[in-house]
């Protein structure tokens, strides 16, 4: 029965994987921007949210309304001033961009925040769990976390196919060009993919802070695995990051079974076999779908 | 309607269009004829706003246009139905048209107008365009420029890799448009089928206006001479 549970815990930490993996992507999918500094922004949202509880006295979670609007303005921002002149100038300089965000924003946290690791205060809600059976029992913050992923995913599927905004960031990914002589202002319509992007990885952050701890260098492994959710999943397919996710947190939580310290190898090793065997991701699918 | 004025664009170092005047007034049709690389759909791709002129103006009812990114210039009146028909293949039919209003001018063209001009596409306006044959979707991709209310509807090679009973009644929707005040600025590779349904003409070669008047009143000689760039180039209006 280890095993079901193995498989449970794997399927729930995949709902953390898939907050991490749907902003990266949104960004790829849409702009076709790789960006590096995505764990790192995570984690910038983690400490922006730990900012906001010592100063104003909210529970942890309640942060996430001041977090996330302010990461989707930072997105929208950002989008507009920095990615799309990069964009501009080539794919190259947008990759490089991002690793240099990367670099700055781990070095400023050092700095203002030193490199002491932190976690979200959640009360008696981080030891409360579901027993299902007598091996099987579900903490209530990953149920929360896979709850908080599936509604996410949920809520941009139905941004993407049923708004005005949300069919032109379809038409734009589409053909950036053909969407400018339709008459849509692209560069409008990517900084909101980027403010949507911006908002999950807040939520992503909040996650991480919740589900376990996070320090100033807690970025760059958290890119990692999301990346690998994004491919397995299918590149563009924002229900493949969440499958992308889920298998990816089976394979850590079984390899973790057999040898409790192969959990992360087990989860790379699976990544190599989809791209090895199946590049194109388990689900070869448009955006919104 | 559409004024173009002295319009000079340059692709690196090479000049595409060179001093290129032309003026479409309301309910008239002008088309763009002359060979591969003469610069027609750069001049197209211009007035959309997809090229940057070194050189000259764009003004549409008398507004200068020639700073305003693309979707601006479909508020301010302006159409293209691009080369390549350029559909979304991830959106439906419906939705392609509707991405057509996210700049558009109010007017009469809606869905309704659309599937009423089109009459197989309300039936289909569910699918995705790539089910679609190459008129099917040449048709969509109009619907789509329609969609914005244009004044002005650019249309560039409509007859592209469509079998030629396709062309003519793709063009057979031309004059209803026309009928409406809408001013039409066609590029066509096929000159006879440019020179049918055209009021006027202007021929253009290596991105200058070697030739320009009416269908009727130009020779074929003149017509092959100016297409061709053949010595001793004359016409109404040469510019050469």
């Amino acid at each position: 029965m280890n095993w079901v549970n193995a498989i449970v815990q794997g399927i729930l930490l995949g709902g953390l994987y898939a907050l991490f993996a749907c902003g990266l992507s949104i960004l790829f999918g849409v702009i076709r921007v790789v960006n590096l500094a995505h764990g790192d922004f995570a984690v910038l949202a983690a400490y922006l949210a730990l900012l906001v509880v010592t100063t104003t006295h909210l529970p942890a979670l309640a942060t996430i309304v001041i977090v996330a609007p302010l990461f989707a303005l930072l997105g929208y921002a950002g989008q507009r001033l920095i990615i799309q002149k990069s964009l501009d100038v080539s794919p190259l300089t947008t990759l490089l961009v991002s690793f240099g965000l990367s670099v700055v924003i781990q070095n400023a946290l050092l700095v203002f925040a030193s490199a002491d690791s932190h976690s979200f205060d959640v009360g008696h809600l981080i030891s409360a769990s579901l027993r299902i059976t007598p091996e099987v029992s579900i903490a209530y913050v990953s149920l929360i976390i896979f709850g908080t992923a599936v509604a996410l995913l949920i809520g941009l599927q139905l941004f993407l196919s049923r708004t005005a905004m949300g069919r032109q960031i379809r038409a734009a990914a589409d053909d950036q060009e053909a969407a400018s002589i339709a008459g849509i202002d692209t560069h409008h319509v990517f900084a909101i993919a980027a403010a949507l992007a911006f908002a999950s990885v807040a939520l992503a952050g909040l996650a991480l802070g919740t589900y376990s701890s996070f320090d100033p260098s807690a970025g760059p492994p958290r890119l990692v695995f999301a990346f690998e959710a994004v491919i397995i999943g299918g590149l563009g397919s924002l229900w493949g990051t969440l499958l992308g996710g889920i298998v990816l947190g089976v394979a850590q939580t079984i390899g973790a079974q057999i040898d409790p310290s192969g959990g992360v190898l087990a989860g790379h090793l699976v990544f190599l076999a989809v791209l090895a065997f199946r590049p194109q991701g388990l689900i070869r699918a448009r955006l919104a779908t | 309607m559409l004024d173009v004025h002295h319009l000079t664009v340059r692709h690196g170092y090479l000049q595409a269009l060179t001093d290129v005047s032309l003026r479409v007034a309301p309910g008239e049709t002008l088309a763009i004829i002359g060979a591969n690389g003469a610069g027609k759909s750069t001049l197209l791709r211009s007035i959309i706003g997809l090229h940057r002129p070194s050189a000259g103006s764009i003004l549409i009812g008398g507004r200068d246009i020639t700073l305003l990114p693309p979707h601006a210039r479909v508020r301010e009146g302006i159409a293209l139905v691009p080369e390549a028909r350029r559909l979304f293949p991830s959106l439906s039919v419906e939705e392609n048209l509707l991405v057509g209003r996210s700049s558009g001018r109010p007017g009469a063209w809606s869905l309704g107008a659309v599937y009423q001009l089109f009459s197989w596409m309300g039936d289909r306006r569910h699918e995705p365009t790539v089910h679609l044959s190459g008129g099917e979707q040449q048709a969509v991709a109009i619907g789509r420029a329609l969609m914005a209310n244009p004044r002005v509807l650019l249309l560039d090679e409509l007859s592209l890799g469509l079998a030629p009973t396709m062309v003519r009644r793709i063009y057979g929707v031309l004059p209803e448009l026309v009928e409406t005040g809408m001013a039409v600025l066609l590029v066509e590779q096929d000159v006879a089928q440019a020179l049918r349904i055209a009021d006027r003409f202007q021929c253009l070669l290596e991105g200058r206006t070697t030739l320009e008047g009416k269908p009727a009143e130009a020779t074929t000689a003149q017509i092959e001479a100016a297409y061709f760039g053949l010595a001793g180039r004359t016409g109404p209006g040469s510019a050469a």
